[in-house]
């Protein structure tokens, strides 16, 4: 089964993250991993391809340094990796970042299965996995904590706030993955070093045939106006108890509308 | 700001990018639980034998990591920064596989080493004795021959991972001649009467379990001792040259964490209205501390460094135990005092480094052993 992973290459949330002056996520001035999200991803593809056969492709699309979020997967174990890199895709929004990677996919050439994290851990709007499948003609099972591959569908759980959906799906199909999917590998030292060896391709919008009136910050469908720090947590509210602290804890709990 | 480093390959510079994150991720979320509950991390030692960082400094074809000594020690130092006793923990495990890898045959290497080196085992060290510390040759634990075989009896005292260790690197007693009638084997912990006493109550590295290893009358196969009859001694030394340079890299990291959090406190604790980083006095504290520790760093780096010129080392190597150690002692207490009272609680971990800064200075040959070892070296160097 030859499995293509989608993982995207973050500033470090360990680190201060800012906003560049075009107000798009400032990746030079912060050290940047590959998508904790994503390992999930990685981790599950190599689980099904050492299980049986095939091949795992991780492709990003970002600047230079994105290629460190290729690297690390394949220090995990994938085989191969594509780098989509191109001035115009500056400040892309999730419409043209689908439509990317879509192309890239058909590039590669068609996997049995694509799969993505549940979301980025920058941009979170988690909306890319289902856009890639819509473009692809591909269905798409979204969110799943474990998922299992039989001949030719793919099983996933999702587990919900009140139930959890079990959902069958043909393949090729793409699954977005959750935190609770597997615990993902560190990549081992024989694995830093045998990853120097493994393939990586970098491809332009003229590689992909994407025009660049399609892409990048112009074209985006959603701009950013402002930005603002959280505001710092406040001080909590101490509840007495002086025989009655059920009621005030109650009273506490719904003025503000948590029950 | 990860401590800046000149490291030979892009290879070694990735692993120690993957030691930072998992001791970011694995190491520093459980320290403080495991240290104040004194319990042994049995399966962090597999998490990193699965990264391939228990045996970095032996050779691939042995089934190594192939690394220069001057790119593993970094890692040590890394770990130690996180968690010291895992950080001794690697130094002792690659301490244990020094002499089969050494001094073993093909043969030995062949049926044992791969697993020792595999990452899911942890070996234990067995040198000391209650009645030879420092004095080594006077050891009392005896091996005698017995069909085709040996029997080994008698006790060893202050083993690391005693009774956690899937074998025993042992130096024991072959014949009476002080230090000529020692010899090394390679003890399974499976061996029939091989017990283990209560783990010793000590002032900290309480991640790492000691306790004397008891011998009862335990049967050793003959092609279990490595190197030859009698060369036990000269065994052991050679693999403290090279264990010491661990110890030394470690009390580096314990050093450099000390200095890490007390120059962030002092950037930001106020007295006399401006923080006391801005009182030159306190200032001043904190650049000796930065210069012992980058002078620790130097000398393991250059011992390291002499070793894998393949070039003697062993004076070198005394020298960084005793420069490493003394450093992580001065700047753990001085880390304290650059906290003040906040330094003296448990609230902080720096008074849980120099509690273990302290036990760098005896274990693997105490400083004043190594003073004896440079002078030694000194004296008898052509002048
Ligand atoms: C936490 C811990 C872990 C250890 N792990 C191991 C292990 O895994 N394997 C192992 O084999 N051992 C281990 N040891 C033992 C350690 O190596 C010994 O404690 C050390 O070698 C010192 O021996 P001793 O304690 O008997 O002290 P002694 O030798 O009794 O020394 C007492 C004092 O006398 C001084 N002294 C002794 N001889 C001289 C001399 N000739 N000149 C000047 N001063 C001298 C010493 O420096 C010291 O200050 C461990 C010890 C500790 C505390």
């Amino acid at each position: 089964m030859n499995i293509v992973v989608c993982v995207k290459y973050v500033p470090d949330a360990q680190s201060d993250r800012t906003f560049s002056d075009d107000k798009t996520t400032d990746r030079a001035g912060v050290d940047g991993l590959l998508s904790e999200l994503d390992e999930y991803a990685v981790e599950e593809a190599l689980k099904l391809v050492e299980a049986g056969e095939g091949e795992v492709t991780v492709v990003t699309i970002g600047p230079d340094e994105a290629a460190e979020a290729v690297k690390k997967a394949l220090q995990m174990g994938a085989d191969k990796g594509v780098h989509i890199s191109d001035d115009a895709i500056h400040g892309s929004d999730a419409v043209a970042t689908s439509l990317l990677l879509a192309e890239a996919i058909k590039k590669i050439g068609q996997p049995d299965l694509i799969l993505t994290g549940m979301g980025s851990t920058d941009g979170l709007m988690n909306i890319v996995p289902t856009m890639v499948a819509e473009r692809l003609g591909l269905p798409a099972v979204t969110l799943v904590s474990s998922l299992e591959v039989n001949g030719s569908t793919v099983t996933g759980r999702r587990d919900g706030d009140t139930a959890s959906e079990t959902i069958e799906a043909s393949l090729p199909a793409l699954v977005s993955v959750t935190d609770q999917t597997n615990e993902p590998r560190y990549p081992s030292f024989k694995g830093i070093m045998a990853a120097k060896k493994k393939p990586v391709e970098t491809w332009s919008l003229g590689d992909l045939g994407v025009d660049a009136g399609q892409v990048g910050l112009n074209n985006a469908w959603v701009q950013v106006e402002s930005f603002e720090a959280r505001p710092p947590r406040e001080q909590g509210q101490v509840v007495t108890d002086e025989g009655d602290g059920g009621t005030k804890l109650a009273e506490f709990l719904s003025t503000h509308k948590f029950v | 700001m990860p401590v800046e480093r000149l490291l030979p390959t892009s290879d070694a510079e990735d692993l120690l990018a993957l030691t930072r994150e998992i001791a970011r991720k694995e190491l520093l979320p459980r320290v403080d639980a495991a240290e104040s509950s004194a319990t042994p991390p049995r399966d962090v030692f597999r998490t990193l034998g699965r990264a391939g960082l228990l045996s970095l400094p032996y050779a691939e074809e042995l089934g190594g990591g192939g690394q220069p000594y001057e790119v593993y020690l970094q890692v040590v130092e890394e770990i130690a920064a996180v968690w010291m006793s895992v950080a001794v923990g690697v130094s002792v495990h690659s301490l244990t596989c020094y002499p089969l890898a050494q001094f073993g045959t093909a043969a030995q290497q062949q049926r044992w080493l791969g697993d020792m080196l595999g990452g899911d085992q942890l070996g234990a060290y067995c040198l000391s004795e209650r009645e030879a510390g420092s004095d080594i040759a006077s050891m009392r634990t005896r091996a005698t021959e017995a069909d085709g075989g040996w029997t080994i009896r008698g006790t060893k005292a202050w083993i690391s991972h005693a009774a956690h260790a899937d074998y025993y690197t042992s130096f024991v007693r072959t014949d009476d001649t002080a230090g000529k009638g020692i010899s090394c084997f390679l003890v399974p912990a499976d061996a029939p009467g091989l017990g283990f006493g209560g783990p010793e109550r000590k002032m900290g590295l309480a991640g790492d379990p000691v306790a004397e290893v008891i011998f009862d009358d335990v049967p050793v196969d003959a092609d279990r001792m490595i190197g030859e009859r009698g060369q036990g001694m000269a065994i052991a030394l050679s693999a403290l040259d090279a264990g010491r340079l661990g110890i030394a890299a470690a009390a580096t990291g314990l050093a450099q964490s000390a200095l890490t959090a007390a120059t962030a406190y002092a950037k930001e604790r106020q007295q006399f209205g401006r923080v006391i980083a801005e009182h030159q006095g306190l200032a001043f504290m904190l650049a000796d501390m930065e210069a012992a520790t980058a002078s620790a760093r130097a000398a393991y780096l250059f011992a390291a460094r002499l070793k894998d010129a393949g070039r003697p080392f062993g004076k070198q190597a005394a020298i960084a135990k005793l420069v490493a150690t003394d450093a992580a002692m001065k700047v753990t207490t001085d880390a304290i005092q650059v906290l003040g009272g906040a330094g003296y609680t448990t609230d902080f971990p720096v008074e849980r480094y120099f509690r273990e800064a302290k036990v760098t200075q005896i274990f693997e040959g105490t400083n004043q052993i190594q003073r004896l070892v440079i002078a030694r070296h000194l004296l008898s160097e052509n002048a």
